[in-house]
């Protein structure tokens, strides 16, 4: 299925890579597309390394494995680079985009020779600018749809504005801050 | 008019659940299908449904409690996963001898131990005799349906027996994919209301009297019967079913079979990746088939016999294992139903994914590469065999 785009997050938990991956999911499903969005549960503590995937298709999917040889790789958490090898199987024609104050290619060394592009977008400025807390999970959402192009950022923004709307229904107080935070995040990824 | 929604499996099943609006639920939590009563308890507390919610102190009280609110004459309804299911064990044959059809999903998971709360197929497999209707699905959309089905299936007159709606933990369970839900009301008018010719509030019976020996043998024939009858009553429902939503259901499922000379018999969700595998070797110019289990309570011999008469090699693939030596359980049935052909394939039994342990598509090639070898070779060796094991 030379159509089909495959992502996997890394992230720690409590981060909210699952949470990133299944928002991915319903945001490409609304533009009509065939979607998959799952964790891969591990022990589930808050910190310790956890993997998220995404595919999604223009055909309905029927692969039900995980990635082994993902189109894109999110790194949720800079820390993560020393522990997991983020980059194994990660196809060349894609991408990585880490969660990273430093310039892109402060990360070869631990891409382990990865040729693909890499990314990268400073997720705790935008959130501790926008929401005043730590969540990275919705920068990193954004810059991977930027970079990815698998929705166009109006669709995308129409779709995450739906998306909060729901989700924080009984908070409504942290809408428009997460809105800020995916508009800023869409302006922001470095490559 | 059907509605496309993007759902984990847990959730489209809860969904069903409150379509249908069953009388009473009973369930206790547990990894991975805990989600099922936890959406469903929301929409009692929302209003949603007229249902009596019991959380019970434990799997075997869920049983207990959805038999007598069955046995009164209600849609009893409740959800599980493997340790969860082993609880209940005792109360599961006490369900299908007093002929309540409770609906219950169980959400596979294997059985402790080592503790692992990832999915395999031990726990229902393990109740696999217990005179339960076995239904799996592959996918949140089966899930979804198997349980719409199951429900006409298991109240039909005919068959009266509890219904297993079974899909596999995490993959299936807590996957977002996307899925076509039917309306409320089409919900509503397939399934209708639930009146039993016999219930505790409507007609003096009595359930569960003692059986001494001149009649328990007779009662377990009975059951038998009513399990025969549910085959007829799956193709009657599945047939209903696809005119009002146009998805197609049979007792298991074919994918390229026609023509194939390799073929996989397999269960659940690795029939996915695999049918996505069989596709990568058609390219290739392998003759490459696949056949889905769907309905393994009752079990269609003659029908799974006849659609693998013409196959050369054929694996067999079981994600539980028996640990008798000689094969598991899919495996033996399948075997057993070969026999009678004059002209049976090789068949060899692959144990996989137990724990979680993942199923990548390089996996199922190399099933259908070793399944080319035996052709080659004319000669099958070691049938019982395992795939994906960390030393190989």
């Amino acid at each position: 299925m030379s159509n089909m785009l495959e992502i996997r997050w890394h992230g720690r938990g409590g981060q909210g890579a699952k949470t990133a991956s299944l928002l991915l999911a319903e945001a490409a499903f609304d533009t009509g597309k065939y979607v998959q969005g799952f964790p891969e549960y591990g022990p589930e503590r808050m910190g310790a390394p956890i993997t998220a995937y995404n595919r999604i298709s223009d055909d309905p999917i029927t692969v039900h494995s995980n990635i082994y040889e993902p189109d894109y790789v999110v790194v949720v958490d800079e820390s993560l680079l020393d522990v997991v090898d983020v980059a194994a199987g990660a196809k060349e024609t894609g991408a990585i985009i880490i969660n990273s104050e430093k310039a892109p290619d402060a990360f070869q060394a631990q891409l382990k020779g990865y040729k693909g592009r890499v990314y990268t977008i400073d997720a705790r400025k935008i959130s501790m600018e926008t929401l005043g807390r730590y969540f990275p999970n919705t920068p990193m959402l954004a810059a991977i749809v930027k970079v990815t192009g698998v929705l166009d950022d109006e669709t995308f923004i129409e779709a995450m504005d739906k998306s909060f709307n729901h989700k924080f229904k009984t908070k409504p107080a942290v809408i428009a801050p997460n809105m800020e935070a995916v508009k800023m995040a869409l302006k922001e990824v470095k490559g | 008019m059907a509605k496309k929604d993007k759902l984990s499996g847990n959730e489209a099943v809860a969904i069903a659940m409150r379509q249908i609006n069953p009388g009473v639920v009973a369930a206790f939590p547990i990894t991975p299908s805990t989600e099922v009563p936890q959406y469903f308890a929301s929409f009692v507390n929302d209003g949603l449904v007229d249902t009596e919610f019991v959380p019970v102190e434990s799997e075997h009280s869920a049983m207990s409690a959805s038999i007598a609110a069955s046995a009164a004459g209600a849609r009893a309804m409740t959800a599980t996963s493997s340790n969860g299911l082993a609880l209940m064990y005792e109360m599961l044959y006490i369900a299908a001898s007093s002929r309540t059809p409770v609906i219950m999903s169980c959400v596979n998971r294997t059985i402790s131990g080592p503790l692992n709360i990832h999915n395999d197929h031990s726990d229902s497999m393990g109740a696999r005799d217990a005179g339960w209707i076995q239904v799996y699905g592959e996918t949140n959309q089966e899930a979804y349906d198997n349980l719409l089905i199951g429900t006409r299936v298991a109240e039909d007159p005919s068959v009266m027996l509890p219904f297993m709606n079974c899909y596999d933990g995490f993959i299936t369970s807590h996957s977002v994919e996307n899925i076509e839900l039917m309306e409320d009301d089409e919900v509503k008018a397939f399934v209708g209301d639930y009146n039993p010719q016999y219930a505790l509030l409507k007609s003096p019976v009595a359930y569960g009297p003692f059986a001494h020996h001149t009649y328990h043998y007779e009662t377990k024939r009975h059951q038998a019967e009513g399990m025969k009858n549910a085959k007829a009553a799956l193709v009657k429902y599945y047939a209903e079913f696809e005119k009002i939503t146009g998805r197609h259901y049979d007792l298991f499922e074919t994918y390229k079979l026609d023509d194939a000379e390799l073929a996989i018999v397999v269960i659940g969700s690795t029939a996915g990746t695999a049918k996505y595998t069989v596709d990568r070797l058609r390219e290739k110019g392998v003759k490459a088939g696949l056949l889905k289990i769907r309905v393994f309570r009752p079990f269609p011999k003659e029908e799974i016999a006849k659609a693998l008469k013409d196959v050369k090699a054929v694996a067999v693939m079981d994600k539980t294992c028996s640990l008798n030596d000689a094969g598991a359980p899919l495996f033996l049935e399948v075997r057993s139903a070969l026999y009678d052909l004059e002209t049976r394939p090789y068949l060899v039994n692959y144990i996989y994914g137990l724990g979680g342990r993942d199923v990548k598509t390089s996996d199922i090639e190399s099933v259908y590469r070793d399944l080319a070898d035996i052709v080659k070779a004319g000669r099958a060796d070691d049938v019982y065999r395992y795939l994906g094991l960390a030393e190989e």
